[in-house]
């Protein structure tokens, strides 16, 4: 088992070199630094001179992958790909555009996020789950029926419509929380209620419309009949048996986003105002700011693996097969 | 153990289903009961209603299904008037049920031990180390040892898991067993193990027994009485030893007539024409009326009623409401000797050259040289682990096989599943490359050929497989399909193929338009003639038959089985039929080779392997084939 | 007036996307295990009905895609040999039918119905002096001498009118196709007459049919979903937004639809090192948070057209090729799951008994999975197609709102909310741009999303009919 896991970490490496050359090759081939230069000195008529200094400010100023140069080692190593790519291995971000820190925003950044993310999450979890229980429960009634209706007309339903309508309702109409910002601190919850609850809300249509359908197939299998048989109350049946067999495919989607959870949700933050790390990805897309967004994507892709790697040791937790295999 | 005595009644029960709107009634006034310590079989082939009827009784019916009318009575307790709650005590408690397939039965995230304390909690009261005390007790029962209880399914074997199952059903103490299809999953040797222990327990606890099965001589072994269905009713019911001495129902008697057996060498198989009539066939008469060798113009208009001939042998059937209903009545006359009697020696007589058209037997034409000939072939598949999944050993699927086929000459292959002979059949095929060893093939050497030459001599060897559903691709229709061997291996004018396609349709009995329509259209004996009819479409001199008719009813195989006997004749067609089926290997093979674990571990004729078996293994199989006890 | 037909990229991509749908239904009319599962969606009421609200939309965007431009006046003293000269400005057959909608330009801000403008204005009053008051429409209402008193006797005269209408097409409808065997024709089920009540897929019909017709007989005359902040007549937009929702959720499934039908399946097929490398490229393209994925994209896209600008010759080409390479990136980045669930898919019908039996007749691989393959895992792709459909018609709103979707200058369902959801905050509020958007946007999508469900249903084996 533990080889299995270090198998699925030592692939980690391949995929994010591979990621890596991919956001090098979007940000540093397709578009050169040249015309990064002129997206931030933004006039038209930019003098070479000028695009020459922003370059070499910022530290585009090396060549992509040798540096003739340079001597020795450095050949290799004094080039954009080592500065402004390969150092990401070490979660040396660098420098934004605007010359702050990267890694220190990051590590300011994150707590605002999980903040929210982690409750909803959480609490998302757990309210989707039992709704998608109690309609498998009452499956084939009208509770059912109207149920999946809900959820069908609930994901039909843009996500931004949800924000706005509870902004408007919670915090315009009825007062209930302020209707963006963040304070650190103990007064956090003012702010994080509205947000939390909002992304509830959207995703409950989807989440629990799936979680029913796994709960079905799982129903439909025979060691469910075997349960039945064995003179075992509904009840039983749903929560040792077909929620025990439901944890695999279940597992597999949801423990792959816990370490993305850092990351925040690029809508809700924006919307509510949260100082976040989506508010921070966002603001970096809308002023065009490269080196953010290198950073946020490589961070993503890190994130997803060690999800992936925390998938397969929860896989060890829920199903015996590989636990012992 | 003081099982109470007890007695399940069940009166015309009556089972709908919701089919997209239509309502289909599978099980149609099924009438039987079952006396304390008694096994009684219901028997049928495929979509006659009996594991519906079964279910129906455990009151599990699948979603959209429903008893429409009918009762239950277990004792004195009507089953259906029970709450679902009460219900809940009965299911698994007084009443309980093992099923056939022991692969998906037991839940695969519990261990046994949990999933058999689940049934003591629930109907004993038992907790903790009382309740693990009751379930290694319950294990020991079924013949597993103490050390399987923190076993999860996937760690035991098929034969292991139904015991397992069997050991949980067992936790409620019941009072009457259903027992449905539980080895028809499992190899014969496993087969007759469960077979012996489900008879033992029944002894042992005064249990009733409901045994399901489609299988006749399983019947025979196991039940006290049987109740033969047929579409979705029961024809026959009758003492076990008066249905198999003197079957009553014209179904019952063709049932016995078509299987194949070692005293029917060389004789055509009886066939049932048709198929079973699905359960939205709509009936005026009797449901046997249209496949019934003794149809006569009143079958047509009114349903028989259900006639007791002579005291406890029910026939539902016109011909036995008269006093002394013979068979002579019935003009296709077709008295069977029972199956299961004849002793394994006794009937051993070649009858092959008796009964007028010689179809097995001996090879019609032994050439000298073999059309297939395999020597020491191996096929091995390496096992990886670690770290970097380096190669730390290898299965050895096929471990020096060696065997011979001539021209007109039928080898049977025979093993149970896992011993390798489906990839021996890939590796001749080369499906699959051989690690090591030759396969020559009309004298050449496949090793040898590579790329176009390869492709050519493809067309002297052909396959047929088991599964009559995934054989044929459902996107294509039949006259694509036979067509693509040709347009691969022959050059065929567009005139000429199509007139090759009607003559193989021809050949294999069916309908010309056959070929502009889709397998779904199909049964499953129809598809495997379509199966036939493409393996034949590129003229191999050799076909390999793996599990041809496993998956079909026994009426169905009989018709494939002639089939077979005809091509084989007609075109001197040598086959290399792979089989577990020990019945079919006695009736149609002239040589017999056992394969267990990769080899090969007794080849000969099949006259003297099947009756003086040599290897310790042949013995095992023959003697776990059902049928026998009868004749002890 | 002279026209000149304007073929833009998407509009050819749409063509050819109708002309590949035309071409298999086509080839696939005969075939019944083909036709089968449609009847069965076209026969249940919410297949028929959500089939037919999608039609509507996709009408509408077709319309909306037949694009063209218009020859200005020429010059005193131009020759006839001399160049036309045509105007900048792209338009469709769909703005030429909305023609007062789209004329009737406002000042600014006005309610659904209004005749007054949102927002007060100095102007002269009836004794010379200066008021501040809400000035009257130029269009909407316009024609009425005084609103206050004629405003809901017109209103519900043409409304009338309007419903009449359509229940007259409706009717004749029925007579037509209700009742004969014009609708058998047309594969469209309902075609007997039955006793039992008008057939059932009618009333989905008749609603649209009445909305229809009441849009027709007001919507010249009021601006019936309003105006927005620089006076464009909302419903005109909302109209116009369909076409950007439906080219989003179309066409990047049909750029999708070669990498993972190509790579998902060789990489079932095939095994070994092919699967490894396929794996491989889809395990990195899914490691990357899907939005800055399509972010970053988007941004180096932008990048170039405006370093290209001189490629373009109208914005609406410029917005076209933006669009375009939403599409594309929408769908480089997502084929991945489809990909998946086809290689697994065919994992399973590589060992199935008929591949097997082809490779026993030495047919060549490529033979095998153009026959075998693809054929078997049609009703996959499918499914994913019409199940993708709405999460992308969603997804552009969001990407929009992000600033990473379609041109900023392009009528959309996410620049609309994104205009709008900023003047939630004025009082009283102006909700009628967002009302207008989530209706459009709901109505299509649930349709959508109930269309797909009756798909998979029909489709898919493991769905056994009924949820």
């Amino acid at each position: 088992m533990l080889n299995y896991i270090l198998r699925r970490v030592l692939y980690a490496i391949p995929i994010l070199l591979g990621v890596n050359l991919l956001t090098f090759a979007l940000f540093f081939m397709v578009n050169t630094p040249d015309d990064m230069a002129r997206i931030h000195l933004g006039a038209k008529h930019v003098t070479p001179e000028a695009i020459t200094r922003w370059k070499s400010e910022h530290g585009y100023d090396k060549p992509l992958f040798v540096n003739p140069a340079a001597s020795g080692i450095e050949k290799a190593t004094d080039t954009l790909f080592v500065e402004k790519s390969l150092k990401l291995f070490v979660l040396d971000f660098g420098a934004a555009d605007d010359g702050r820190d990267i890694a220190r925003e990051i590590s300011q950044r994150m707590w605002p996020s999980l903040v929210i993310a982690l409750p909803t999450f959480v609490v998302g979890l757990l309210a989707y789950l039992s709704f998608a229980l109690l309609l498998v429960f009452f499956r084939g009634t009208p509770l059912d029926t109207g149920g999946v209706i809900l959820c069908v007309a609930l994901m039909s339903i843009s996500g931004l419509f949800y924000v706005i309508g509870g902004q408007y309702l919670m915090g315009k109409l009825w007062h209930w929380f302020p209707i963006s910002g963040y304070q650190p601190g103990l007064d956090a919850w003012k702010f994080m209620v509205m947000p939390v609850l909002v992304s509830l809300i959207g995703g409950i249509g989807d989440s629990s419309r799936f979680y029913r359908a796994l709960f079905i197939e799982e129903i439909g299998k025979d060691y469910v009949r075997t349960a039945r048989a064995k003179g075992l109350s509904d009840l039983r049946v749903l929560f040792k048996h077909v929620l025990g067999n439901a944890m695999i495919p279940i597992l597999t989607g949801v423990v792959v986003v816990i370490p993305r959870l850092f990351m925040g949700s690029l809508i809700i933050e924006s919307f509510f105002g949260i100082p976040g790390l989506g508010s921070y990805t966002i603001d970096a897309i809308q002023a065009q700011d490269f080196a953010i967004v290198r950073s946020m994507v490589f961070l993503g892709s890190l994130l997803y693996i060690v999800g992936l790697v925390l998938t397969d040791i929860s896989y060890t937790w829920a199903d015996p097969r590989v636990r012992l295999e | 153990m003081s099982a109470p005595v007890s007695k399940l009644v069940v009166e015309n029960l009556c089972v709908e289903i919701d089919a997209g709107g239509r309502v289909l009634k599978p099980v149609d006034g099924v009438s039987f009961e079952i006396g304390p310590n008694e096994c009684v079989a219901l028997l049928g082939e495929s979509g006659c209603g009996k594991s519906l009827t079964a279910l129906a009784l455990m009151r599990l019916l699948p979603e959209g299904g429903r008893v429409a009318s009918g009762s239950v009575r277990l004792s004195d307790d009507d089953l259906f008037a029970l709450a679902e709650a009460e219900m809940g005590e009965v299911r698994g408690g007084r009443l309980a049920m093992i099923f056939q397939e022991p692969q998906t039965s037991l839940n695969p995230v519990m261990t046994v031990a949990e999933q058999i304390n689940e049934a003591l909690a629930a109907h004993r009261g038992l907790n903790d180390v009382a309740a693990a005390k009751e379930a290694a007790r319950l294990l020991r029962a079924v013949g597993l040892g103490d050390d399987k209880l923190a076993s999860y399914p996937f760690q035991l074997s098929g034969g292991q898991r139904q015991r397992a199952l069997i050991a949980m059903m067992l936790a409620g103490e019941p009072e009457l067993l259903i027992a449905d299809e539980p080895t028809t999953a499992l190899d014969v040797t496993v087969q007759a193990q469960i077979l012996k222990l489900l008879k033992e327990l029944q002894q042992q606890r005064g249990m009733s027994l409901l045994l399901i099965t489609h299988d006749l001589d399983v019947a025979h072994d196991m039940a006290d009485r049987v109740a033969v269905m047929y579409a979705g009713q029961i024809v026959e019911w009758a003492p076990s030893a008066a249905l198999y001495t003197s079957p009553r129902h014209p179904y019952t008697q063709k049932l016995f007539a078509v299987l194949p057996r070692l005293d029917r060498r060389g004789e055509r198989l009886d066939s049932l024409p048709g198929r079973v009539p699905g359960p939205d066939s709509v009936f005026s008469g009797c449901r046997f009326a249209d496949r019934c060798p003794a149809v006569f113009e009143r079958c047509r208009l009114e349903a028989p009623a259900f006639h007791e001939t002579v005291p406890g042998h029910w026939s539902r059937c016109h011909l036995a409401e008269a006093e002394e209903p013979t068979s002579s009545r019935v003009r296709h006359a077709h008295q069977v000797t029972p199956t299961g009697t004849h002793g394994a020696a006794e009937s051993l007589r070649f009858s092959a050259y008796e009964s007028g058209v010689p179809l097995a037997g001996a090879p019609s034409a032994v050439s000298l040289s073999p059309v297939l000939d395999v020597r020491d072939l191996a096929v091995h598949f390496p096992i990886r682990k670690g770290l970097l999944r380096r190669t730390v050993g290898q299965v050895k699927a096929v471990d020096g096989v060696s065997l011979q086929v001539s021209a007109g000459e039928t080898l049977a292959l025979v093993g149970e599943s896992g011993c390798g002979k489906t990839t021996l059949a890939r590796a001749i095929l080369r499906l699959i490359e051989p690690t090591t060893g030759q396969v020559r093939l009309l004298d050449e050497s496949l090793a040898d050929l590579s790329g176009e030459g390869l492709r050519r001599k493809r067309a002297q060897m052909q396959i047929v497989f088991q599964d009559p559903f995934s054989s044929l691709n459902p996107r294509m229709k039949v006259g694509e399909i036979l067509a693509e061997g040709m347009a691969a291996l022959l050059s065929l004018s567009a005139s000429a193929r199509l007139q090759r396609i009607a003559n193989l349709l021809n050949q294999v009995g069916l309908p010309e338009d056959a070929a502009s329509r889709y397998p779904h259209e199909f049964s499953g004996g129809q598809r495997q003639r379509i199966a036939i009819a493409r393996a034949l479409a590129v003229e191999p001199k050799l076909l390999i038959l793996d599990e041809p008719t496993s998956a079909l009813d026994v009426s169905v195989q009989a018709q494939i089985l002639n089939l077979l006997a005809d091509l084989q004749q007609k075109h001197g067609l040598a086959y290399l039929f792979i089989t577990h089926n020990l019945s079919v290997v006695s009736y149609l093979a002239h040589r017999v080779a056992v394969m267990r674990g990769g080899k090969i571990v007794e080849t000969g004729d099949a006259e003297a392997l099947l009756t003086r078996p040599e290897h310790a293994y042949t013995r095992l199989l023959l003697d776990s084939a059902p049928g026998k006890t009868g004749a002890a | 007036m002279m026209i000149k037909p304007v073929l833009l990229w998407s509009d050819a991509l749409i063509l050819l996307l109708l002309a590949t749908v035309a071409a298999l239904v086509w080839l696939a009319r005969k075939n019944d295990t083909f036709r089968a599962p449609w009847r069965q969606v076209m026969s249940s009421r919410m297949g028929a009905g959500t089939a037919l609200i999608l039609a509507v939309y996709a009408g509408i965007g077709l319309l909306d895609s037949l694009h063209y431009v218009e020859r200005l006046p020429g010059a005193p003293g131009q020759t006839a040999g001399q160049q036309a000269q045509y105007s900048g400005e792209v338009r469709s057959a769909l703005d030429a039918l909305l023609k007062p909608l789209r004329e009737n330009v406002e000042k600014t801000y006005s309610a659904p119905f209004a005749t007054h403008l949102y927002a007060k204005e100095t102007m002269p009053g009836p004794d010379g002096r200066e008021v501040r008051d809400f000035p009257r429409l130029k269009h909407g209402g316009a024609h009425l001498a005084d609103p206050e008193k004629d405003f809901w006797s017109d209103v519900s005269e043409r409304a009338g009118l309007g419903l009449l209408g359509g229940w007259v097409v409706w009717l004749l409808w029925r007579s037509w196709f209700g009742c004969r065997n014009g609708g058998a024709r047309f594969g469209l089920p309902g075609s007997s007459c039955s006793a039992a009540g008008p057939p059932r897929r009618n009333l989905t019909l008749l609603v649209i049919l009445l909305t229809a017709g009441a849009l027709i007989a007001l919507a010249p005359h009021y601006h019936v979903l309003g105006t927005d902040k620089v006076g464009q007549d909302v419903l005109y937009l909302s109209l116009k937004s369909i076409r950007t929702g439906l080219l989003i959720g179309s066409l990047t499934t049909l750029i999708m639809l070669p990498f993972a039908l190509g790579l998902g399946i060789a990489a079932g097929y095939f095994g070994g090192r092919i699967d490894d490398a396929i794996q491989y490229l889809y395990t990195t393209l899914n490691s990357i948070p899907g939005v800055l994925l399509i972010a970053a994209a988007v941004l180096v896209v932008q990048v170039q057209i405006e370093a290209n600008a001189e490629f373009f010759d109208t914005a609406a080409a410029r917005s076209d090729v933006r669009l375009l390479a939403l599409c594309a990136i929408l769908g480089v980045t997502g084929w991945t799951g489809l990909a998946r669930l086809l290689r697994a898919e065919a994992l399973k019908l590589r060992e199935l008994e008929f591949v097997q039996a082809a490779r026993a007749f030495g047919v060549t691989d490529a033979r095998i999975l153009l026959r075998h393959l693809l054929p078997n895992v049609m009703h996959l792709v499918l499914i994913s197609v019409v199940i993708d459909f709405s999460g992308l018609v969603l997804a552009e709103a969001v990407l929009s709102y992000v600033g990473v979707g379609v041109d900023p200058g392009m009528i959309s369902f996410g620049n609309m909310i994104n205009g709008a959801r900023l003047e939630l905050a004025r009082e009283p509020v102006v909700w009628w741009q967002l009302a207008a958007a989530f209706v459009f946007m709901f109505v299509l999508v649930l349709a959508a999303n109930l269309f797909s469900d009756q798909v998979r249903d029909a489709l898919d084996p493991k769905s056994g009919g009924r949820k």
